[in-house]
């Protein structure tokens, strides 16, 4: 059976690759010490030695549509292209290409279905940097092929918080029972407290630094319990506007398992937002 | 309401350079021609196999004649959508962050529960 080498929760800021690429007079303050953070995170990947990653994320109205809107959705394709023109326009993110493990996908979905998941899928999706950020901080290179796993975080109504924890426990049953010999890496990438069009938009910090501390704790500890306990749709809003993209680290809680704490663990307070990045390696402390 | 039509313009427009451009130099004809030539289209279908029914209310239409993007977020539009378009639209007009930091302030009177944008 394929083995599950790591797991990897993450912000997914856009302006990363701007900053981390500007130099001279545009250069922002706080690049070097992202790009540093950035690093560091990126060698927990590395060190694992993945063949292949399964990514979960979320689109950002870009294919997926209110005419047609899926909860949870997997690509399979043996190529996703990447990235729009709007954030080529807003982010300066390049225009990618990736390649699809389309047997990967189909056993995703079948034992998705199988599990009681009734999964979308899409055979030509063009991914958004949900997942070519993390590609970006943590794959530069982009020589793996990818699964691509989208959830709906945007567009109410959305599956509660609780399904979110309970499809990364099946994902991670669904990883582990791959009838194939690869090494396979589970990213997948959210928010903290964020706040987009509204009042509390792009302030100094985060919109809510207690809630980013609560939930940097939980993910840390794999605290499942306590996080199902406070976070709910309605909770969500308090902390801004855009926060049920926490739902995405929750997801990632549930495939690292309840009660695991993370090997790695780092966050840094930026203006808008916070970052945060954690690593498990299931088989143990290192991989 | 139909906040799904409002969407569907800030949608349809933000995707489309050209778009985007007509609609910061003209906003009242702009509007004007998605409501006859893009507000019905459903964008996976041929255009002889358009919608029938969709039409903005007055003052969703009368919000984005006039750029009104707290309007936007009071009528329950969402806010990604409206964030992302006026950013395309307006950000150059300002320094760095400039624009992002005006529309927090434009918006600072909207207080908590926000409207809903549920379609």
């Amino acid at each position: 059976m394929a083995e599950l080498v790591a797991v990897i929760a993450s912000t997914h800021h856009p302006f990363y690759y701007r900053a981390s690429t500007a130099t001279g007079d545009d250069r922002p303050p706080f690049a070097d010490e992202w790009v540093r953070k950035v690093e560091a995170f990126r060698e927990t990947l590395t060190k694992a030695r993945p063949d292949v990653l399964v990514m979960v994320g979320s689109d950002h109205f870009h294919q997926l549509w209110l005419d047609n809107m899926p909860q949870f959705l997997v690509g399979k394709a043996p190529f996703y292209d990447a990235n729009f023109y709007n954030e080529e326009r807003e982010f300066g993110l390049p225009k990618m290409l990736c390649r699809g493990q389309e047997d990967l996908s189909a056993h995703l979905l079948r034992e998705g279905i199988d599990a009681g998941f009734d999964l979308a899928f899409s055979n030509e999706l063009r991914i958004d940097h949900s997942i070519t950020c993390p590609i970006i901080t943590l794959r530069p290179q982009n020589d793996l092929p990818i699964v691509p796993i989208y959830t709906n975080i945007f567009a109410p109504p959305l599956p509660r918080p609780q399904r979110f924890v309970q499809l990364g426990q099946t994902i991670r049953r669904m990883v582990e029972s791959w009838p194939s010999d690869q090494r396979v890496a589970v990213i997948g990438t959210g928010h903290l407290s964020l706040e987009l069009g509204g009042p509390r938009q792009f302030g100094p910090t985060g919109p809510d630094p207690v809630f980013d501390r609560k939930a940097v704790e939980w993910i840390s500890s794999g605290d499942l319990e306590g996080c199902l306990s406070e976070v709910t749709l309605d909770s969500l809003h308090l902390p801004g506007n855009a926060t049920h993209g926490f739902m995405d680290f929750m997801l990632m809680m549930g495939v690292a398992g309840e009660g695991r704490k993370a090997d790695y663990v780092d966050t840094y307070d930026l203006f808008h937002t916070m970052e945060a990045y954690f690593t498990w390696y299931p088989a143990g402390g290192r991989p | 309401m139909s906040k799904y039509l409002l969407n569907k313009f800030l949608f349809t427009v933000d995707r489309d350079p050209e778009l985007v451009e007509r609609y910061r130099e003209d906003p009242a004809a702009t509007v004007a021609m998605w409501e006859d030539a893009y507000a019905n289209r459903l964008l996976n279908c041929v255009q002889e196999e358009s919608s029938t029914w969709l039409r903005l209310e007055e003052a969703e239409r009368a919000a984005l004649v006039a750029h009104d993007y707290p309007a936007l977020f009071e009528l329950g539009a969402h806010p990604f959508l409206t964030l992302t378009l006026f950013i395309a639209m307006f950000e150059r007009d300002h320094g760095p962050m400039g624009f992002q930091t005006e529309y927090a302030r434009r918006v600072a009177h909207i207080s908590m529960p926000y409207p809903d944008i549920a379609t």
